[in-house]
């Protein structure tokens, strides 16, 4: 057995994993704060991406400015997505909200299509394509540098829902809308900040998506591929949208290894997830770690 | 109506010819552009008074409360007619959180406490209204009125009913209502925890000068505290007066109290031709 590639292959899952687990960490936040599903998850990850891209290649800013300036737009963005297009759907049934955010995301992938082109760009070298070895392993800078990316937005995440006002005022309203009402929480506010936050997130993290490899509009299969996360996680915890990425990025390598040393099938690596996602599915339908009412007997 | 900030100077607890802090005029609910749950419900609080409101179920007391808080909508209802009017300004439309921010707070039906969020975040949120506010000190003085809750630890979905209960009205301490409205606090609790949290009733309207109204099934409890009281029936107030004159009145010890003595057919009959309609 080829223990060195096993080790290379999974540290590169915990990697995958933990971006994984940050868009699925988007993912959850929308649905459990505001209820809706959003198929445009993968759409918001690209576009974070592109637009970043454009302001290095395109208007020459410094990569940090850049990065700064595209969250900014993807705030602005996450924000007019939810006052224009589910505002007026708020109430209504939830396969119509399921129908919005399908057409957003087809309307987002027609858009960039249009805007940035339909081939894969790699950004210009913004960090030293170099590799640092840790503990005998070859680990791409550009790798560490998302790894450590990942646990800082997990790091200001807990911060956000465990001490900051607005933080609690959105488990409140995730909790109950109306309790989050008699309280004094504007519930608009809430959402658009959900989904602000979300935009945001889903942007740091196709940047870096495109950093590690290169910006192109199929990056959006991304929106696809946590949902198993997602679902191994239970729907409506953050923790175990984490967890969630991080298995699925584990899985998918060790998938390649078994496939690559024994297997020989090919494309084991893109499709594991989903065979996990059903075999979840049919034993738990709720999800591994979905948190369960608390019921006092 | 002209010398309204003269009047807000003054302590709370006025005489009664003072303009209530809570005014509600001939309101009119419908749900789902169809139910018409109030049909023309007038009804005041007076300024550091409890007020209390009793009915049988589905009477519209809920539905009143809601009506005030502003939180109809989430269940697709709606003020049709009437208005409500705090502190001498019109509150009909006013969004909920500035309701809150105004100093009108509800304490829900069940208590509505936030089950998995721990005691502590629980009390936080009830001060989200006022940002800047010094919550340390705040929940000190909410765990001197409810020692027991600073004994326990862990989510608030754990609590006992009564704790619970403590909790919400603790909630509602940290947002520094001048109106606190409650939803059947004594809904689910043993006779003695009902005294309990009828006596903090009674303490938060004297030491804290908190205006309140009281919705309650337990109508002798309600009665005993409360300075007035209103009989709501199919979505409107059939009777008011003080409290102590209530607690006397024949249809109400007869319709909600219990007891009293036994009359025939006929003489029910009677009484229900006297009812006012307001």
């Amino acid at each position: 057995m080829n223990t060195s590639l096993l080790i290379q292959l999974l540290v590169n899952g915990v990697i995958v994993g933990m971006l994984y687990g940050i868009v699925a960490m988007c993912f959850v936040l929308i649905y459990k704060s505001t209820q809706v599903v959003n198929f445009a998850q993968g759409e918001f990850v690209v576009l974070g991406a592109w637009v970043c891209l454009a302001l290095v290649v395109n208007m020459g800013l410094p990569f940090w400015l850049a990065f700064l300036f595209s969250l900014v737009f993807m705030m602005v963005f996450g924000i007019l997505v939810q006052v224009v297009l589910l505002r007026p759907l708020l109430g209504e049934p939830v396969i119509s909200v399921i129908m919005a955010t399908i057409g957003l995301s087809i309307f987002m992938q027609a858009t960039m299509n249009w805007i940035f082109g339909n081939n894969a760009v790699r950004f210009p070298q913004v960090f030293d394509r170099g590799t640092v070895e840790i503990a005998g392993l070859n680990v791409e800078t550009a790798y560490l540098m998302s790894f450590v990316l990942s646990l800082v937005v997990m790091g200001l995440f807990f911060w956000f829902f465990q001490y900051s006002r607005w933080g609690l005022a959105m488990r409140a309203t995730a909790y109950n809308q109306q309790i989050a009402q008699s309280l004094g929480i504007s519930v608009g506010r809430v959402f658009a900040m959900a989904w602000a936050i979300s935009a945001v997130v889903s942007g740091i993290a196709g940047v870096v998506i495109g950093l590690v490899s290169a910006v192109s509009n199929s990056l959006a299969i991304i929106g696809i591929k946590v949902f198993p996360a997602v679902i191994v996680g239970g729907l409506d915890s953050i923790v175990g949208a984490i967890i969630g990425g991080l298995t699925i990025g584990i899985l998918e390598n060790l998938a390649e290894f078994v496939d690559g040393q024994y297997l020989h099938i090919g494309n084991m690596y893109s499709v594991a997830p989903f065979y996990v996602l059903l075999i979840i599915l049919m034993i738990k339908p709720y999800g591994l770690l979905g948190t369960p009412d608390i019921e006092r007997v | 109506m002209t010398l309204t900030a003269d009047t807000s100077r003054l302590s709370e607890k006025a005489g009664s010819d003072s303009q209530p802090l809570l005014e509600l005029n001939n309101v009119e609910v419908v749900f789902n552009d169809v139910i018409l749950v109030l049909r023309g419900m007038s009804l005041q609080a007076r300024r550091g008074e409890i007020t209390a409101l009793l009915g049988a179920n589905g009477a519209g007391k809920s539905t009143t409360l809601k009506a005030i808080a502003g939180l109809l909508k989430t269940e697709d209802g709606e003020i049709t007619r009437g208005t409500v009017s705090y502190d001498g300004a019109d509150v009909t439309r006013t969004p909920p959180d500035k309701k809150v921010r105004d100093g009108i707070f509800l304490v829900m039906e069940g208590r509505g406490i936030v089950q998995d969020m721990t005691i502590r975040d629980n009390l936080r949120l009830g001060a989200f209204s006022r940002p800047g506010a010094d919550i340390e000190a705040e929940i000190a003085e909410v765990y001197r009125f409810f020692p027991r809750l600073k004994e326990r630890h862990g989510l608030a979905g754990y609590l006992s009913g009564g704790e619970q209960q403590m909790l919400a009205i603790g909630r509602a301490m940290m947002a520094k209502p001048r109106l606190i409205m409650m939803d059947e606090p004594s809904m689910g609790l043993s006779p003695l925890l009902v005294k309990e949290v009828f006596g903090i009733i009674r303490r938060l309207n004297e030491e804290l000068g908190i205006t309140i109204l009281l919705v309650e099934q337990n109508a002798n409890m309600a009665l005993k505290v409360a300075d007035y009281g209103y009989i709501i029936e199919n979505g409107k107030i059939v009777l008011d007066g003080a409290g102590s004159e209530l607690v006397e009145n024949e249809d109400v010890k007869e319709f909600y109290l219990g007891g009293g003595e036994r009359r025939s057919f006929r003489n029910v009959k009677s009484f229900r031709r006297r009812k006012r309609w307001l």
